[in-house]
């Protein structure tokens, strides 16, 4: 702990705080897209549970729930969480990896970065299909 | 060295860092559980969809998911909050809220299925 105890003095470094000037680059998109659909799906947890025990209840209620996914302005909202979903799954896996210290280098992050999104969309728009048409 | 510690903050150490990790793989997995046996099942009507969470190890399956979920995403909701909310009374509000949240959820989750 004794390194901070002792304070190094203050590095000059630019600082750009102000979001409009800050360009992220692929992976900060995807870090904050990644905090940004969690506390989605955090949120919509009571509307998905509710939906989940609707369906299972009764028969009744299961057909209720299939006439609320026909509601275009449903569909829209569920394909946006099933994104959401998606891409949580897919960059989370790519966290693992950086945990284990791999894929750190700069162009591997960004690459892989890359191929979280040609491969978390492709499955969204799957995952639309399967459920929708 | 404690009286800088704050009340709601990180417990400074590995646990929830790491649960939230071995919850992610956890649940990754039960995801390709879940697509195989809808693959598998494909249902249409009510009866075959009730019927993807009649065994007993697919119940068991979906609740460590959810309760896996539950946690994951208490760790995930307390970071956003230590990372945007800078006042602490607001801070602990949010937090308290989070976890109420999360476990009425749990209980729902559990009424579900059982």
């Amino acid at each position: 702990m004794a390194s901070t105890l002792t304070k190094a003095p203050p590095k000059k470094r630019p600082k750009h705080l102000s979001l409009h000037l800050i360009r992220l680059p692929l992976p900060g998109i995807l870090s904050i897209m990644h905090r940004i659909s969690g506390a989605a799906l955090f949120l919509f947890l009571p509307v998905l549970l509710w939906l989940l025990d609707k369906s299972l209840d009764t028969e009744i209620g299961y057909d209720r729930v299939k006439g609320i996914f026909s509601l275009v302005i449903v569909k829209i909202v569920l394909a946006g969480l099933l994104w959401g979903f998606m891409h949580h799954f897919c960059a989370g896996i790519r966290y693992l990896f950086l945990d284990v210290h791999m894929g750190i280098d700069l162009p591997k992050a960004r690459m892989s970065a890359a191929i979280v999104y040609f491969v978390s969309i492709p499955l969204t728009l799957l995952a639309c299909w399967l459920l929708f048409i | 060295m404690s009286s800088n510690r704050i009340i709601t903050g990180a417990h400074y150490g590995l646990r929830d860092w790491l649960g939230q990790r071995v919850t992610a793989v956890l649940m990754a997995f039960y995801t390709v559980l879940f697509v195989v046996v809808v693959l598998v099942k494909k249902p249409i009507d009510y009866l075959a969809w009730y019927g993807v969470f009649t065994p007993w190890w697919m119940k068991v399956a979906t609740l460590t998911f959810l309760a896996a979920l539950f946690y994951h995403a208490w760790v995930g909701m307390r970071d956003i909050w230590m990372d945007y909310v800078q006042h602490t009374g607001v801070r602990l509000v949010l937090q308290v809220g989070t976890i109420i949240y999360l476990v009425a959820c749990g209980m729902w989750a559990l009424k579900i299925f059982t």
